[in-house]
């Protein structure tokens, strides 16, 4: 039963690549780059499974932390430019 | 007979996760533009990771690693939004007009700042 | 008292990441707790928006409405991606929240992004702005079952 969860998030993780890949703006291949990271969780924790060691479940724990956090940077970046900006650039109050 | 009716309801839990799970990845490939896109991905990054979290948890027993699936839902739960909305903002932001069949920001708002794209904000060209 | 129930929820993550229960790793763990709490406590950064304490017991009632609301939306969505025409209707709208706390209308426009169908674009003041992906949703945002629902779970109901 686990190969049918492995298998159905390999052909999801390929369906976000071809987004990637396709992707006509930066929004989308950041959002695809989100969901292969979710994905990629997902497979740690099948394949985990399918294996007999659940101590990969650690390994997605720390992805998903780094998941956020680069997406957060990714975005930051291409808002402004810089990921140290002045406030007053913004605009907003 | 209660080991096999877990089975049962665990393999048919992961069999529904992998389901929306794939669902969503291709509602990711079909929609039409970038806000839509990111309907289709919370679809997978919810229901369809809850299901297969929720049939890993009852083919795992309760254990240690029974708190560590519940851990990673929970940061899901807690981090998929705060991403979703980022995107959606900074795609604003860019001035990444959406595909609209109904816009009812300005009528609904009260403020007649909130409503507005926020185009009037000319970004200094540098 | 808000230290206190810091202390104890990082000691039990602690506990039930690491899985080793020797007196040293234990002892670490105390450690690393005690040092969190107090840069924490000389930082001033505990108070009730960031440890929200008043709000656990709400939880236990609040996230099984919501995992109920996520379900029955990721259906239609998923029902909506996989009909050939693929009949979407995509809506910006503007809902009020009548949140009176930051924590109330964070989890608000996090509950709204959260159910796949309903995304937050921006916050301003009380106002969300809105996208929906069909047009049902923004009506149902607007009749503001889910806004009446946080604010009961904000009062700790």
């Amino acid at each position: 039963m686990f190969v049918l969860a492995t298998s159905a998030v390999l052909i999801a993780l390929t369906l976000a690549v071809v987004r990637a890949i396709r992707g006509p703006t930066v929004f989308d291949r950041v959002l695809a780059g989100n969901t292969i990271g979710t994905f990629a969780i997902l497979l740690l924790a099948s394949v985990g499974f399918m294996t007999g060691r659940p101590e990969w479940l650690d390994i997605a724990l720390t992805y998903g932390l780094l998941n956020l956090i680069s997406t957060l940077a990714v975005l930051k970046f291409f808002r402004h430019g810089d990921l140290a900006y002045d406030i007053e650039e913004d605009g907003e109050p | 007979m209660m080991p096999l009716l877990i089975d049962i309801v665990s393999w048919a839990l992961i069999a529904a996760g992998s389901a929306f799970v794939v669902i969503g990845a291709v509602g990711v490939v079909r929609m039409p533009d970038v806000y839509t896109r990111m309907h289709a991905a919370s679809v997978s990054e919810t229901l369809g990771a809850g299901l297969l979290v929720a049939g890993f948890i009852l083919q795992a027993g309760f254990t240690l690693v029974t708190l560590k699936l519940l851990f990673i839902l929970g940061l899901f739960f807690f981090t998929a939004p705060v991403v979703t909305h980022a995107l959606a903002q900074a795609a604003l932001h860019e001035d990444i007009e959406p595909v609209l069949s109904d816009d009812r920001r300005n009528d609904r708002a009260t403020d007649t700042v909130a409503g507005q794209p926020e185009k009037t904000n000319a970004r200094p060209s540098s | 008292m808000r230290q206190l129930s810091l202390g104890v929820m990082l000691f039990a993550f602690w506990l039930i990441l690491s899985g080793h229960y020797t007196p040293m790793l234990v002892g670490i763990g105390l450690a690393a707790t005690v040092l969190c709490v107090f840069v924490t406590y000389r930082m001033n950064s505990v108070d009730e928006e960031t440890h929200p304490n008043h709000l656990f017991l709400s939880t236990f009632t609040y996230y099984p409405w919501l995992i109920w609301e996520i379900t029955k939306s990721a259906w239609a969505v998923s029902k909506v991606i996989v009909n050939p025409k693929l009949p979407i209707s995509p809506t910006m709208t503007v809902v009020g929240a009548s949140q009176s706390t930051p924590n109330g209308i964070a989890t608000y426009a996090n509950s709204i992004t959260l159910t796949p169908g309903t995304i937050t674009v921006g916050v301003r003041g009380n106002e969300l702005t809105v996208h929906a992906l069909v047009s049902e949703g923004a009506d149902d945002l607007e009749e503001g079952v889910m806004d009446a629902r946080v604010s009961r779970f904000e009062r700790g109901v």
